[in-house]
């Protein structure tokens, strides 16, 4: 017998369903009211209706003046250009820093692997609201950091570093650095070793063999750290809030200030979408890359 | 490349996920109320939290809410990770992958303002929903945390021997019956870390509960964040040190137990195996 039995009929039905359908009714739904939400003529919190039916005849009011509105504000392209900036440079930082790390990891003996993984992952179990909270005490202008500076006598004055584009860089780095690492680890610890000392044998020096071999080998673990980094921060909330300043314009922030605070419900709607179509692209290149990535495997 | 350079890289790289923590757990016992200078052993923000109602009510709700979501995203995400193994093509398994990996990559600020429009239009359209709170968050964090169960769950499924179902099925054993006796210990370790790590994502939510709270209700993240949002608060610390404690002995704890799984496994073989190889 080759596959095994598994439930038929009800249970099946039960298995595939009842999943199914509470994300549908609780993810989809939900955001199919988001869109309406966003073409309809809003008064405040009351929209009306899409389709009415008068006279006999159906008429179907759509607005798309947020979605103009949005394209024509520079504050909000602005705020999306900031928004894919700040990602994209956590995502090279994160690059930079983590890579080394991933592979000295991968590297160190393979009795101390467990533990050194385990070091990297723990800090994901601890709240993350709380490890950005901390970076609060370090960067504040009477904080940790200025406080041992001006002890130690290298400056004279606190640094300005809270609520600039670098605290909120470092409170990004600190918390996506793991997403960048875990993927580039897994990847470089499987890596094939014989192939290095293939490339030794035929006198490549270590450097070029790390540049020729072992960097363009785990490309797959860089592209999936990269989405793991880049994705979520386009759409960071607590971060930049946290850390961040008035210069350090966030498409997550515009999203909840609208909301919350100018309760204009239709318009964060728009703003929600559009940012659904910008993370969209990235996850485009990458199913793109992936493809083709497999495509290039069969074929060697 | 040369390891003393690697050594230092590792190090340096340590020191900057784990000084902020440090830095969490040393001032939590700062007796002075400036959390960024040193004024004396203290526990007193440890007292004060004790006493703080306001961080206590938070925390049972978070408990509670935690607690519902990780059993309710294990369960859903069981038959979801069933469905994506084992039935290889249904109708809409295309639609039913992208709900899975969805909510993965759609930012919280987005989940959590749909859904609350979406309780928002069942309220006007069927007066369902109306007091939003636990039952409101609860459902939001079960949509995510549905798809992380799901996903380390299908990874445990995937790797499974399948023959020892198959044995079982041969044996006369119902598809039900099979399940329960043969695959659900099988994936057991799986279901305990799916309901751990959709437990602490749920603990540690706070932008899906702001969304989706109602007036009274409020969650210890959301606490937390209004006092962290205003500035540095003293019995912040005290409650990431309480955290970081409870993560730490779990953390030991399970590995001690995991340890010690092995070990007895490793014991059974060996005994089975001599057994086997004394002559009757």
């Amino acid at each position: 017998m080759n596959a095994p039995r598994v439930l038929h009929g009800w249970g099946r039905r039960i298995v595939i369903g009842v999943p199914f359908l509470f994300l549908v009714l609780f993810f989809s739904v939900p955001f199919l009211v988001v869109f309406r939400i966003s073409v309809s003529e809003s008064v405040g919190v009351r929209f009306q209706e899409l389709l009415t039916w008068a006279d006999g005849a159906i008429t179907l009011r759509l607005k798309f003046s947020n979605y103009l509105f949005l394209a024509s504000d520079p504050v909000y392209v602005l705020t999306y250009l900031s928004s894919i900036g700040f990602a994209s440079l956590n995502t090279v930082i994160c690059l930079v820093i983590g890579y080394p790390f991933a592979y000295f990891m991968a590297r160190s003996p393979a009795a101390w692997r467990p533990a050194l993984l385990m070091l990297v992952s723990l800090p994901f179990w601890t709240s993350y609201l709380l490890r950005v909270y901390a970076w609060k005490g370090l960067l504040d202008d009477d904080g940790i950091v200025n406080n041992l500076l001006l002890w130690l006598h290298l400056i004279d004055a606190p640094i300005r570093m809270m609520h600039t584009p670098f605290s909120m860089m470092v409170g990004m780095v600190y918390t996506y650095l793991p997403f960048m690492i875990l993927p580039v680890y897994a990847n470089l610890v499987k890596m094939d070793l014989r192939l290095l000392e293939a490339a030794a044998d035929l006198g490549s020096t270590p450097l070029a063999t790390f540049w020729r071999v072992t960097v363009p080998l785990s490309t797959p673990g860089i592209i999936a750290g990269s989405m793991l980094v880049l994705i979520p921060s386009v759409g960071e909330y607590v971060i930049p809030e946290l850390l961040g300043g008035p210069s350090t314009l966030m498409i997550g922030r515009v999203l909840w200030d609208e909301f919350f605070r100018n309760v204009d419900w239709s318009m964060a709607s728009a703003v929600a979408v559009s940012m659904v179509v910008l993370i969209l692209i990235p996850l485009a290149v990458f199913n793109h890359y992936q493809t083709r990535g497999v495509g290039r495997g069969s074929g060697a | 490349m040369n390891s003393r350079f690697g050594r230092a890289w590792l190090a340096f790289g340590y020191a900057f996920l784990y000084i902020p923590i440090a830095t969490l757990i040393v001032f939590s016992f700062n007796e002075s109320r400036m959390v960024t200078l040193w004024g004396g052993f203290s526990t007193r923000w440890y007292h004060e939290i004790v006493h703080d109602t306001e961080l206590i009510d938070a925390f049972v709700t978070s408990l509670k809410i935690a607690l519902m979501t990780a059993t309710a995203s294990v369960v859903l995400g069981t038959m979801a990770a069933f469905a994506l193994v084992r039935y290889r093509s249904f109708f809409g398994r295309a639609a039913f992958i992208a709900h899975i990996n969805a909510p993965l990559v759609v930012p919280e600020v987005i989940t959590g303002l749909s859904l609350l429009l979406f309780f928002v239009a069942c309220e006007k359209a069927f007066g369902i929903f109306s007091e939003r709170g636990i039952v409101t968050i609860w459902i939001g964090h079960t949509s995510i945390c549905t798809c992380y169960a799901a996903v380390v769950i299908q990874s445990r499924l995937l790797s499974m021997d399948k023959s020892l179902e198959e044995a079982a099925m041969d044996l006369g054993c119902r598809p039900f019956q099979v399940f329960l006796l043969v695959t659900l210990p099988l994936i057991a370790q799986s279901l305990v870390a799916a309901w751990l790590l959709t437990f602490t994502i749920s603990l540690d939510d706070v932008v899906t509960s702001s969304f989706l709270n109602g007036p009274g209700v409020s969650t210890l993240p959301i606490v937390i964040f209004a006092r962290a949002r205003l500035g540095l608060n003293p019995t912040v610390n005290a409650v990431a040190t309480l955290s970081v404690a409870v993560v730490a002995i779990g953390v030991l704890a399970g590995s001690l137990w995991m340890a010690r799984n092995e070990r007895r496994r490793a014991e059974e073989r060996a005994a089975a195996y001599r057994e086997a190889l004394t002559p009757a």
